[in-house]
């Protein structure tokens, strides 16, 4: 805990707050990758105090968000119709599929559990040996060991009833897709610290050689942000583009090696269906053939239709740094967390949810 | 604390305890009426006939907690406070309650009895008694082992005017200690979220300590409220609402456990949206304020006693919450149960 209000020591702040100010001539457009982070600016106010030529665009880093919606769909079919146990991670709950959300599937009797950690998804089924137990194993870099160690820790316990229902994506790729989108106006991106934390950085050189940006390994306090964003606007003011570490206390270059080891044990990369972006060319991860036996996909042979988008939520934009919440004209008013048209608004971090729940009004964004 | 149990026939409770008959009879006889007894109780009559006089307040609550038992307290010492702290945030003297159980087929007669000891202890300490009740039975898997209400009356202290109506910008919002500690005790021994640590909930009776506060303070006191489901966030927006007010709040001034705290963090949970038990919000005015913190830090269970904020003219129904940075956000009325997020 000494380490929480270290990072959030307001005079630190004052001060950092100050330099950023001293040293930006230009107005520059900074993106940081994680819905973490944009609520971490949200909710410590840090948007309100920023100097005003800095604007922070908000990223994809929202895996709640990023999921497609065709796999929620399959979500609350597993639960419905094939009787599974069901487990997930809280913020997955809320999220609207195209009929309803896990959360309503849970109210008309599912069997829809939340677990803060898969390994645990592992233990309900060795306790119920006859019922199946899928784990909604989503999430970027960050979770992936965790999703991937419970499939290692069902083999081991020779479990039979174990699956996981996939969708992992990764940070580098959704970087360069961006940076290749038109209506990008990026100069600068925070990248996201527990992502990086597993996968170290030296996944970003080829980034800032290619896009001539600079990539600041940020944290999530305060304190982290703000020292972020001082370093990527010294890097801008200066004319450099280079890969920075903010959040070294965490991040060492190499990352998480071992957890890095588990992943590709378990997962391979391939190509990725983003929710409001589109599919990413080798953004995601998918289980290689030797764990197939614990993908639900294969396992439940799930064939249900394809539902589209609602069209009225402009969640890409959102999430590529093209629009800002409330310049959504549904924001606010046909979406919100009762009743959202995209998974933004309801998810802990989405950048809409953000906004609706620590700065519903304007004047104070 | 403790009872020894008596001897009665059934490890479990089945139907034919809430049938009316015979084992009805014991369990109430041997069980509740011995344990709970008073004059009231022990005229075994269909409710009870209370001598009142003058305005009182009442009030009723369901208890469906789960788990049952959880760090620091059970669903009987819950029922009991619960209802007496409603009444006392209505600036009443809680006098008698009544006691109803749903009891799940298959639920142990010792936890029963456990639950039971509670129950007699939370009464005894908060000065109430239990006059009439009720227990009924339902098949197994229609119940969560044990729901309970209960419902108060007490009678109004003499001083009292609390009224949101009394309400003006300037009055300073206290909280009487650390907050969120009850919401995250229950969690950290629910299903699939365990974690380990030693918090304990914090439920408690806090009628000693309002009826302290309207004795020395009387109609200074504006309002009392107790921050429960939905924690400080729902309780300060449904002020603010109500009321036509705004309210802002000092981050660094809210008191929050080291622990809770952070469990908060590594669940990504708000503690202003975190159910509390032990805990209460008054909004007093100005000239009082430091005084009543005073008075509060005499209590054992209000150390932390707090001023975190105040009644403001402008943003009418809405709660900011400044932090020592500078920054502000709004503190928005929460949609449902906060869910654990994924990292």
């Amino acid at each position: 805990m000494k380490h929480l209000t270290e990072y959030r020591d307001p005079e630190l702040a004052k001060k950092v707050l100050h330099e950023i100010e001293k040293i930006t001539t230009k107005p520059w457009k900074i993106m940081e990758i994680c819905g973490g982070q944009t609520h971490s600016l949200v909710k410590n106010g840090i948007l309100t105090v920023l100097p005003k030529n800095i604007t922070m665009l908000h990223g994809p880093g929202c895996p709640v968000c990023v999921t497609p919606l065709h796999l929620i769909d399959k979500a609350i079919y597993l639960a419905v119709e094939k009787k599974v146990i069901l487990c997930s991670f809280g913020d997955m709950l809320r999220v609207p599929g195209s009929k309803k959300s896990l959360l309503e599937a849970k109210a008309e009797g599912a069997d829809v559990r939340i677990l803060y950690s898969p390994t645990e998804a592992v233990n309900i089924a060795k306790e119920n040996p006859d019922k199946e137990v899928v784990f909604f194993a989503v999430g970027f870099e960050t979770t992936a060991p965790a999703n991937a160690l419970s499939v290692l820790h069902a083999e081991k316990l020779g479990l039979k009833n174990y699956s996981i229902l996939n969708s992992h994506v990764l940070v580098p790729p959704a970087i360069s897709a961006l940076m290749e989108d038109p209506e990008s106006t990026i100069d600068g991106f925070l990248a996201a610290g527990h992502v990086c934390s597993i996968m170290g950085y030296w996944e970003y050189y080829p980034l800032v050689e290619k896009y001539k940006i600079p990539i600041v390994v940020t944290g999530f306090e305060p304190l982290d942000i703000l020292q972020g964003i001082y370093a990527t606007v010294k890097q801008l003011e200066e004319g450099r583009a280079e890969v920075d570490n903010q959040y070294a206390r965490m991040v060492k270059e190499e990352g998480n090696t071992s957890a890095q080891g588990i992943i590709n044990q378990v997962y391979e990369v391939s190509d990725q269906m983003w929710r409001g972006i589109g599919t990413i060319p080798e953004s995601g991860l998918v289980l290689r053939k030797e764990y197939e036996n614990y993908d639900a996909n294969l396992k439940f042979k799930i064939d249900i239709e394809k539902a589209p988008e609602n069209a009225e939520c402009i969640a890409g934009s959102i999430m590529k740094g093209i629009k800002k919440p409330y310049e959504c004209v549904h924001f606010g008013k046909m979406c919100n967390p009762q009743n959202p048209l995209g998974a933004p608004m309801v998810s802990s971090e989405g950048a809409c949810a953000a906004y609706y729940n620590f700065s519903k009004f304007k004047e104070i964004v | 604390m403790q009872c020894p149990m008596p001897k009665i026939d059934f490890d479990i409770i089945t139907l034919a305890h809430g049938s009316g008959g015979l084992l009805t009879n014991k369990l109430l006889e041997y069980g509740v009426f011995d344990l709970l007894k008073n004059e009231e109780l022990d005229k075994h009559h269909d409710g009870a006939t209370l001598e009142l006089n003058g305005k009182i307040a009442f009030s009723t609550d369901s208890f469906v907690i789960s788990p049952v038992f959880f760090p620091g307290g059970d669903i009987g010492e819950l029922a009991i406070n619960g209802t007496v702290n409603d009444i006392a945030m209505c600036g009443a003297i809680p006098q008698y309650l009544s006691l109803s159980f749903i009891l799940e087929e298959g639920l142990s007669m010792q936890e029963f009895w456990n639950i039971l000891v509670s129950i007699k202890f939370a009464a005894e300490k908060s000065g109430v008694k239990i006059v009439t009740g009720d227990t009924k039975v339902v098949d197994k898997g229609k119940g969560d082992k044990i729901f309970i209400n209960t419902t108060g009356i007490g009678k109004m202290h003499p001083k009292a005017n609390i009224s949101l109506q009394n309400i003006k910008a300037g009055d300073q919002i206290i909280v009487s200690d650390q907050i969120a500690t009850h919401g995250i005790a229950i969690l950290s021994v629910r299903q699939g979220l365990e974690f380990e640590t030693t918090i304990e909930s914090d439920t408690r009776n806090l009628n000693d300590m309002t009826l302290k506060l309207l004795d020395e303070f009387g109609d200074k006191i504006k309002l009392f409220r107790d921050p429960t489901r939905g924690g400080v966030a729902a309780t300060l927006n449904e002020i603010a609402r109500d009321a036509n007010l705004g309210i802002e709040l000092l981050e660094s001034k809210i008191p929050v456990d080291v622990q809770v705290k952070a469990a908060c963090e590594i669940l990504g949970l708000d503690p202003l949206y975190t159910a509390n038990e032990g805990v209460f919000m008054a909004i007093v005015a100005p000239e009082i304020a430091d005084n009543v913190v005073s008075i509060l830090h005499q209590f054992e269970e209000a150390q932390y006693a707090s001023i975190i904020g105040e009644v403001v003219g402008e943003h009418n129904g809405q709660v900011l919450i400044n932090n020592a940075m500078g920054g502000k956000r709004v503190v928005h009325m929460p949609i449902g149960e906060q869910l654990p997020r994924i990292c």
